[in-house]
């Protein structure tokens, strides 16, 4: 257990030297948006404040958002991060396992209560009785419910944990249900993506630490310093869309020299995130960089959207699938015919008819 | 309505006419009702909402099924930025339009509050769109007299165009929020919608739903009133330029 020991301490512990503490906290406050001003205030929080008990719990999900958090390279995740907060429980990265893990839990929430983060990658199904996601031999929603109850606030990761993402896709046959929908009596931030951009979770949870309270959130409850914008805002082909040039087809010219990929069905234009300023794995690139659009995963029930290579959501109930302007312009036409035909008979209505107006 | 006594005209009807003095009955010319209906600003309102919805549809339809590639360097088009720059032209005086004609319902005539409800709990509501229904279906020789909208066009014009405008109007601006920010006053007041149709991505699926709409209203909107002017008992087409609607008869019913 940490103790009271703060980041600081920790840090200079593990051979961090001052410069680069400082250095981290300027490249910090650059991530969060936040002025030169503000270095010395996250400074003094890293030292002054005792390290954050997270709770990291995993109901259905593929640990992709695992995954993604550990290779954050600003701040970097083995330096930094599990080191600032005291992730006290994350089955996946926690040496121990079994009662001893559990016993962890207990401790942890009877000892933080009120002031631990819950921090939950995955979600509940409900379906019989939560029987499909089973973790310490009871049902995942149990745990979420017991942990939760004693939690500052929570952290949905990802897609699942934030909308549901592909398990809660139509038709859903476990009901994998979003935190939100089951717990709802704690502040609740949704940090969406499949996965999360990793410095995007580092710098919520930075941002968290340093200032001692939730980051602003959007009318979704996305943390609007990484959520506020469109991939399609700040992307790179963003002129070529303006100018008219489009990929037509994933081998065409146009393809070959980065036109936007808006006609090969890039979501870019509707998904909220930061893949576009941040990037991923250090910057170094993103779907769209790599010639493929985006596919929208942080944007709630993508799956259930169409898909992901047409512009247009396919309309179902039509037979086949059909376009809407394929099912428009099939109306149009039947409209339009139906119309030629009520023209005729009122013209032959019409021409039996005699005389004037006036009877 | 005058009775129908009266609609031969008489001598005293040609004073001050070309042709004063002249015997009114051997001429047979009819003196027929006409009432003034829409006002000035409702008939402008009219044609400024057509030539918006024209622009609306085209560069709205494009916004989605986006021309073929031009070639060259991109800082020599800027051909996606001009059709998204009409749309959004259009569409701020679609609104502001629609928003004008909202307010002269307190100012204008009876008939400038036609188009925002309908007449639910009345019973000649309900028999008149029966009448005219049967009128459209070959079924009944000629509909009701109607000084404003019959009420088969009434349902049509509350239905397909006015709830669409609305939805048009309030889903578009939540997507041009995506542009002008969340925290835009268009964010703040229009932004709430997103979530609520299925996410950013659902609601531009819903207005390229409601452009067909307003497409299929159009032309079932030119080809009716159109119909009406040349077979019913009332003049339509000329009644939304000069404002005035002209009967054909001076029959009570």
């Amino acid at each position: 257990m940490a103790g009271l020991e703060t980041f600081y301490d920790v840090m200079r512990r593990q051979g961090i030297t001052r410069r680069s503490f400082i250095k981290y906290c300027s490249l910090t406050a650059a991530a969060l948006g936040l002025g030169p001003e503000f270095v010395p205030q996250i400074a003094s929080a890293m030292e002054t404040k005792p390290r954050l008990p997270v709770l990291w719990l995993h109901g259905l999900e593929c640990t992709c958002c695992s995954e993604s958090f550990i290779r954050s390279a600003h701040p970097l995740v083995k330096d930094v991060v599990l080191s600032m907060i005291s992730l006290d429980y994350d089955d996946t990265l926690m040496a121990s396992a079994g009662h001893q893990a559990e016993a962890i839990l207990d401790e942890v929430m009877e000892k933080y209560h009120g002031n631990y983060i819950l921090a939950v990658e995955g979600n509940p199904p409900l379906n019989e009785d939560g029987m499909y996601c089973i973790v310490g031999g009871k049902p995942f929603v149990e745990q979420l419910k017991k942990v939760a109850s004693g939690a500052k606030a929570i952290i949905s990761w990802g897609s699942c944990a934030s909308y549901g993402c592909v398990q809660a896709a139509r038709p859903n046959p476990t009901q994998a249900t979003p935190v939100h929908k089951v717990i709802l009596d704690k502040p609740i931030i949704k940090v969406p993506g499949c996965p999360p951009i990793a410095e995007v979770m580092t710098g919520v949870i930075t941002y968290m630490l340093t200032f001692d309270r939730l980051p602003e959130l959007d009318r979704q409850g996305r943390p609007k310093m990484f959520y506020s914008q469109r991939i399609h805002d700040k992307c790179y082909r963003r002129p070529h869309f303006d100018a008219g040039q489009y990929v037509e087809s994933f081998d065409d010219e146009g393809a070959r020299k980065g036109y936007c990929l808006y006609k090969v069905g890039c979501k870019g234009p509707t998904t909220y995130n930061a893949c576009s300023t941040v990037r991923w794995n250090d910057g170094v690139s993103f779907p769209i960089q790599s010639g493929h659009g985006c596919i929208g995963c942080s944007e709630d029930g993508f799956w259930d959207k169409g898909s992901w290579y047409a512009r247009l959501q396919n309309v179902g109930g039509f037979g086949v699938e059909a376009s809407a302007d394929k099912v428009g312009m099939v109306a149009a036409g039947a409209v339009g015919a139906g119309l030629a035909v009520h023209a005729a008979i009122s013209a032959l209505s019409r021409a039996r008819y005699k005389g004037d107006d006036d009877q | 309505m005058v009775s129908s006594k009266s609609n031969i005209l008489s001598d005293e009807d040609l004073q001050g006419t070309n042709l004063a003095g002249q015997s009114a009955r051997a001429l047979r010319a009819r003196k027929l009702t006409t009432i003034y209906v829409y006002e000035a600003p409702v008939r402008l309102w009219h044609w400024v909402t057509v030539a918006s919805i024209i622009v609306l549809v085209v560069t709205g339809y494009f916004i989605g099924s986006p021309p073929p590639t031009l070639s060259g360097e991109p800082s020599s088009h800027f051909l996606m930025g001009w059709i998204r720059y009409l749309h959004f032209s259009a569409a701020w005086i679609f609104s502001v339009g629609f928003a004008g004609r909202v307010l002269w319902t307190f100012m204008g005539n009876v008939y400038t509050r036609e188009l925002f409800y309908i007449p639910f709990w009345r019973k000649d509501y309900w028999t008149g769109l029966l009448n005219e229904v049967l009128v459209y279906a070959f079924l009944r020789k000629q509909g009701e007299k109607t000084i404003g909208h019959n009420a088969l066009a009434r349902t049509a014009l509350f239905f397909c165009f006015t709830l669409t405008s609305l939805f048009m109007i309030v889903s578009g601006f939540a997507l041009y929020s995506d542009g002008t920010g969340m925290d835009s006053w268009e964010g703040l007041v229009f932004g709430w919608v997103k979530p609520w149709l299925g996410g950013d991505l659902g609601t531009h699926f819903l207005h390229h739903w409601g452009m067909w709409v307003i497409i299929l209203f159009v032309m079932i909107h030119v080809y009716t009133v159109t119909r009406e002017d040349i077979m019913s008992r009332q003049t339509l087409l000329s009644s939304m330029t000069n404002g005035y609607r002209s009967y054909r008869d001076d029959r009570p019913e």
